[in-house]
């Protein structure tokens, strides 16, 4: 290459240049130049007497970003510079989109663990005065928990039925309309879906508030979630497994499961807990069907019960400092609640995930 | 237990687009009997249609009749489940459930079917792998996941778990496609104890490996690009590749094209 490289004449794509090494900005260069803007913008900042902070950062940004740009299209040329200036700013995108949800994370806990204490967690709010400090979330938590796995009980096993059938058997126009529905629940609003378990179950049939009533909301939310997740999943399963199984002359059914559905069962049980996590923050159909207490109800099928959600949102109409207080804790409870679903679901998806690959 | 195939006037669709017409052919039991042809002429389809896997395929249908000695297996009445129970498969690219153990694997067919007894299991997943001439290689690993084996390892696993089941007949869509010289060779001389046992049926792209493998050879050809594939002829293997008596056959061998 060289060789001939040496006599070609002038002209080519890299007439003077015939190497293929060419001069890199160091590696720290990102970071150097991503402190050196921040000092400047705070520098620049604090010279001209900016109040806002947000100004601060524009200005750290653009100072990252040109001062990149121009170094490395200095020292390494164009189609690097383009590079570092893409790369730049998907780095900017990124830190954007973090920071709400880290200072959203750490203003509750900040805020969250000044009542948060065993005695929080296990008291509920019956007898307690508003305005004045104790009470605890006991109720709220029974509540949600049960609402919740009430809710999962019902919606779990008929998302995961209907994935199967779409996906399996499904042909023709019954599919086309299952799906369709699908669709169009996945849309349905929660009030709507606790208005109509309200006027059906509640005013229509002359049932009392209860979790039960909750649950039911929760369910018509969660369904749709599961079928479509589910049935990504079971699409995903390749067509060969289930040749390989129907050729051995294993029924269709033994087959869906015991190889199709083994085989997707991670990403289904992730589907199914972020489901929960997704429904377990919903306010709406709790406020019209659970209706809210103060005390203590293990019963979800009869009376009242309060949610996690629900006990934020009062507190808050209490308007009062100590209500305030206990209103961050118990959003921190349910932040750390969903949490904990979302690791769960991760940590089974990795256990249950097919161990494929040479070893 | 090796069973003889007589098909007659066979055809096969997906939709109502025609795969293959007007088949009729012999498969003598304790034989080997190799489709060989060029790609799209419906070898595969054809090969799928003896054990009823075609219709797994939405909309695809066959017409025509399938004597596996004297029963039909298009007859009315008939459950594909048991068909295939009785015809056994092995696909292009090896796939062993992933989420099952090498014992699973060869398991698989039998449990699946209602087997329980241990120790029954135990002896026949057993002579399975020796079968497939694999025992020896993972005897001491039979809880680790089939999916961990070398492609070949894994082609012969699958061969395992379809002779697991006592097949009369036993298919092979191009069982060696995706695998390298040395892992074919085992597999094709697997193919040579085998036909002791079942009737064979390969679908291979590999001349050499149907001259090296079967009894009989068939080609397929297809006489326009959309047209349905046909059955050219079928002979001795010998006698197809030294004197066919059709001069398609003598060009696609010979390379002339395909």
């Amino acid at each position: 290459m060289s060789a001939v490289t040496d006599k070609t004449p002038q002209g080519g794509i890299h007439p003077s240049a015939p190497s293929l090494k060419h001069a890199r900005l160091p590696k720290w260069a990102p970071a150097a130049t991503a402190v050196g803007a921040i000092a400047v913008a705070v520098g620049i900042g604090m010279g001209a007497e900016l109040s806002s902070k947000i100004q601060w950062g524009l200005i750290a940004v653009l100072l990252f970003v040109g001062t990149l740009h121009v170094l490395s299209s200095k020292v390494e040329g164009t189609r690097q510079a383009k590079d570092r200036l893409a790369t730049s700013l998907l780095w900017v995108c990124f830190i954007l989109a973090v920071i709400p949800l880290f200072s959203l994370i750490e203003y509750t806990i900040a805020k969250g663990l000044k009542v948060l204490d065993a005695a929080f967690l296990s008291h509920s709010m019956n007898g307690v005065i508003t305005t004045e400090t104790g009470g605890g979330i006991y109720h709220s938590l029974i509540g949600t928990l049960e609402q919740v796995g009430i809710a999962t009980a019902m919606a779990a096993p008929i998302g995961l039925l209907t994935a199967i059938y779409l996906v399996e058997y499904g042909r023709g126009k019954l599919a086309k309309t299952v799906t369709f529905f699908v669709d169009v629940m996945t849309g349905v609003p929660s009030i709507v879906a606790g208005l109509f378990i309200l006027s059906f179950w509640i005013i229509y049939l002359d049932f009392n508030f209860s979790g039960f009533a909750g649950a039911m909301a929760l369910a018509i939310l969660m369904m749709p979630v599961v079928v479509r997740s589910t049935e990504e999943m079971l699409k995903l399963v390749p067509n060969e497994l289930r040749e390989a199984s129907l050729a051995l002359g294993v029924p269709k059914w033994l087959t869906i499961l015991r190889v199709v559905l083994p085989t997707a069962i991670g990403g289904i049980v992730t589907g199914v807990m972020l489901a929960i996590a997704r429904i377990t923050g919903e306010t709406a159909p709790v406020l019209l069907l659970v209706y809210g207490s103060t005390a203590i109800n293990n019963n979800p099928f009869d009376g009242p019960q309060d949610s996690l959600p629900l006990y934020v949102f009062q507190q808050w109409k209490n308007g009062n400092e100590p209500s305030y207080d206990r209103a961050w804790a118990a959003a921190l409870v349910l932040i750390a609640l969903v949490m904990a679903f979302n690791l769960l679901a991760r940590g089974i998806a990795r256990w249950k995930a097919p161990s494929g690959g040479r070893g | 237990m090796a069973k003889r195939i007589d098909v007659s006037g066979l055809s096969a669709y997906y939709g109502s687009a025609k795969a293959i017409e007007d088949i009729s052919m012999t498969v003598e039991p304790r034989s080997v009997t190799a489709f060989i042809g060029p790609s799209g002429c419906g070898k595969s389809t054809f090969l799928r249609t003896l054990n009823r896997m075609h219709e797994v395929i939405p909309n695809a249908h066959v017409e025509g009749k399938v004597m596996l000695d004297d029963e039909n297996l298009y007859a009315s009445g008939v459950d594909p489940v048991a068909v295939r129970r009785t015809v056994g498969m092995v696909f292009q690219r090896p796939n062993p459930f992933p989420t099952m153990s090498i014992y699973d694997n060869v398991a698989a067919g039998l449990k699946l079917n209602g087997m329980r007894r241990k120790g029954d299991l135990d002896t026949l997943v057993e002579k399975s792998l020796k079968g497939a001439n694999l025992w020896n290689e993972v005897k001491d690993r039979l809880n680790k996941p089939g999916a961990g084996l070398s492609g070949g390892q894994q082609q012969r696993l699958c061969i395992a778990r379809a002779i697991a089941v006592e097949p009369q007949v036993l298919l092979m869509d191009e069982p060696c496609s995706a695998l390298d010289p040395i892992s074919t060779l085992a597999i094709e001389d697997l193919i040579g104890e085998l036909k002791e046992r079942f009737t064979i049926v390969i679908v291979t792209h590999n001349m050499q490996q149907a001259a090296r493998v079967s009894d009989r050879t068939a080609f397929f050809n297809l006489a326009a690009v959309g047209q349905p594939g046909r059955l050219i002829e079928i002979d001795e293997t010998e006698r197809i590749f030294s004197n066919p008596s059709v001069q398609a056959t003598e060009d696609y061998i010979s390379g002339r094209f395909g």
